[in-house]
């Protein structure tokens, strides 16, 4: 499946849920779900510091794919950094670069990514978007 | 006997709306207070006829706004009952008040070996200013701790006040545990041993009624939004012997008195630390507010905000898992807690879905944050426009949240 169609079925899932609630809940469940980082990971190098939620994201790259793995210590948070982990990990730098998160705004949880908002999340994106950036300009030195 | 908090609560047109569908219970009041229709009026009404610029013109618009700067600073000396005006500085809060000392007392009178004590319980701007200008005059920041139940060792302030120290900077009220500190007794303290004194007023002004003088506090900084008035006003009081022999903090037009390549001499206080146009629609906003605070019943205010916070409390107490950071004996209408299993962030967000506003986070005070060993809190605070049924909606919001997790 490519990056936007998981970002369809994402929206689809969240679609048939009226209450706000019941929308919370299941990011509550996403983010129970989340396998948690390894310890080693959770380091001060790997930490997206928001003012209120931390988010820590560790990346590998090999056979031309990053695989990010995150964890938030909110687990509102880890419930969407669950949903940025299914749609970016695992996916060529350009695949990464050439892909918007809309998903977050057509389930109606834009205010969760806007940069007044202090959780760590869009520095999130904008981390993954790095990586890419930094491992795309490598990989095209290298060939 | 309780106020007409219905009738009260007309004055403030912000609180009678919306939010998420849900009416806003608004429970941030520690972070800023909402402004009565009587302190908008009036700034308002500066706006639309009023304003030039202080100090420096013979027309009519000009003298009619310095006339009423004068006057807002004039109320201003009233509430704190200083000695006289010019002991009333205008800043933009109680942020720039204490940096303001921090800076020219300590350019006066701080040098190499010598100490400042703060306390733990302290808001980061009573911490950083200071700690700045330590470092700059190789002088030592010493700590006052506070016990798990939020209260200050007075017992330790004994050892910490000593002939090294060149002034003591505490809190009125904590903006997180919501402690009423025992500031009449800490000032006799450090006076017995000639320490002068800061006391922040950020939390204490709007609940408190103050009189510098009966306190012999020998400076005090508050902040307009925090009671009842506008952002961006704020004010610090200091004693006369030390705002005359302190050197300015910011330096352009107004604070001078001859300006001259070759040098400039300054002018007298408090114009002396009012450097370029002051915020003078702030001031009358903040006249305002004081005029309205005056017309009410303060002590009747206070004693309501405390049957709220007793409220609260008792009934948070009955929640599984939540523990309260402070339970001071004299206590102000703050209430910071965590619910096990709960991060803050999801509480808040949750609870914002609902209507209901509190602040989350590290509240400007990660010694606190560090004390009890926690990463961020939620902090509820009250004002007297609260009421007990908005107490016990935000108290069945969390039972129902808590089910989520």
């Amino acid at each position: 499946m490519t990056i936007d169609d998981i970002q369809q079925q994402i929206i689809e899932d969240f679609s048939g849920i009226e209450d706000w609630m019941d929308k919370y809940s299941l990011l509550i469940e996403l983010g129970n779900e989340l396998e948690p980082l390894d310890p080693k990971y959770k380091v001060d190098s790997n930490l997206i510091r928001g003012c209120q939620s931390r988010v820590w994201l560790h990346q590998e790259f090999a056979e031309g794919k990053i695989v990010f793995e995150a964890e938030s210590d909110a687990l509102i948070v880890k419930g969407l950094v669950a949903l940025l982990l299914k749609i970016y990990s695992d996916r060529t730098p350009s695949e990464i670069l050439g892909s918007e998160p809309r998903f977050i705004d057509e389930i109606g949880l834009r205010q969760h990514l806007s940069p007044t908002r202090s959780n760590g999340l869009l520095a999130m994106v904008k981390q993954m978007k790095l990586y890419a950036l930094a491992y795309e300009k490598l990989s095209s030195k290298n060939n | 006997m309780f106020p007409d908090i219905t009738k009260l609560r007309k004055d403030f047109p912000i609180l009678d709306q919306s939010v998420n569908g849900k009416p806003l219970i608004y429970l941030d009041n520690a972070a800023t207070s909402q402004r009565p229709l009587q302190v908008i009026d009036r700034m308002n009404e500066f706006s639309l006829k009023i304003n030039g610029n202080i100090h420096r013109a013979t027309h009519f618009l000009a003298n009619k706004t310095t006339e009423a700067f004068e006057c807002a600073r004039g109320t201003l000396r009233t509430f704190l009952n200083a000695s006289e005006s010019s002991e009333v500085i205008f800043t933009h809060g109680t942020t720039e008040s204490i940096n303001l000392v921090a800076h020219s007392f300590g350019e006066a009178f701080i040098n190499a070996g010598d100490e400042v004590v703060v306390s733990e319980m302290e808001h980061h701007a009573n911490i950083v200013p200071w700690q700045i200008i330590c470092n700059r005059k190789g002088a030592t920041l010493k700590v006052l701790r506070f016990t798990d139940q939020g209260v200050l060792d007075l017992a330790e302030l004994d050892q910490l006040l000593t002939h090294k120290t060149k002034i003591l900077a505490v809190t009125q009220v904590s903006n997180t545990l919501g402690t009423v500190n025992p500031i009449q007794k800490i000032i006799t303290k450090a006076h017995e041993k000639n320490i002068p004194v800061l006391i922040d007023g950020a939390q204490g002004a709007a609940h408190f009624r103050i009189d510098v003088q009966e306190l012999d506090c020998d400076f005090y900084a508050l902040s307009g939004h925090k009671m009842y008035g506008p952002t961006g006003i704020g004010v610090l009081y200091g004693k006369r012997k030390w705002l005359d022999r302190m050197p300015p903090f910011l330096s352009g037009g107004e604070m001078i008195d001859r300006v001259t390549f070759g040098n400039t001499t300054f002018n007298e206080i408090p114009y002396k630390f009012e450097a370029g146009t002051p915020h003078y629609t702030g001031a009358i906003g903040l006249a305002a507010a004081i005029e309205y605070l005056n017309n009410q019943d303060i002590s009747i205010l206070e004693k309501y905000e405390h049957e709220l916070l007793a409220e609260a409390t008792m009934r948070l107490k009955q929640i599984d898992g939540l523990t309260i950071y402070g339970e001071a004996p004299e206590k102000s209408g703050v209430i910071s807690f965590n619910i096990e299993g709960i991060h803050p962030f999801d509480l808040g967000t949750l609870l914002d879905q609902l209507g209901i506003a509190v602040r989350t986070g590290r509240l400007c005070a990660d010694p606190v944050m560090d004390h009890y060993g926690v990463e961020n809190m939620v902090r509820a605070s009250f004002a007297f426009y609260n009421t007990f049924k908005e107490i016990e909606t935000f108290y069945k919001a969390l039972i129902r949240l808590k089910t989520m997790f």
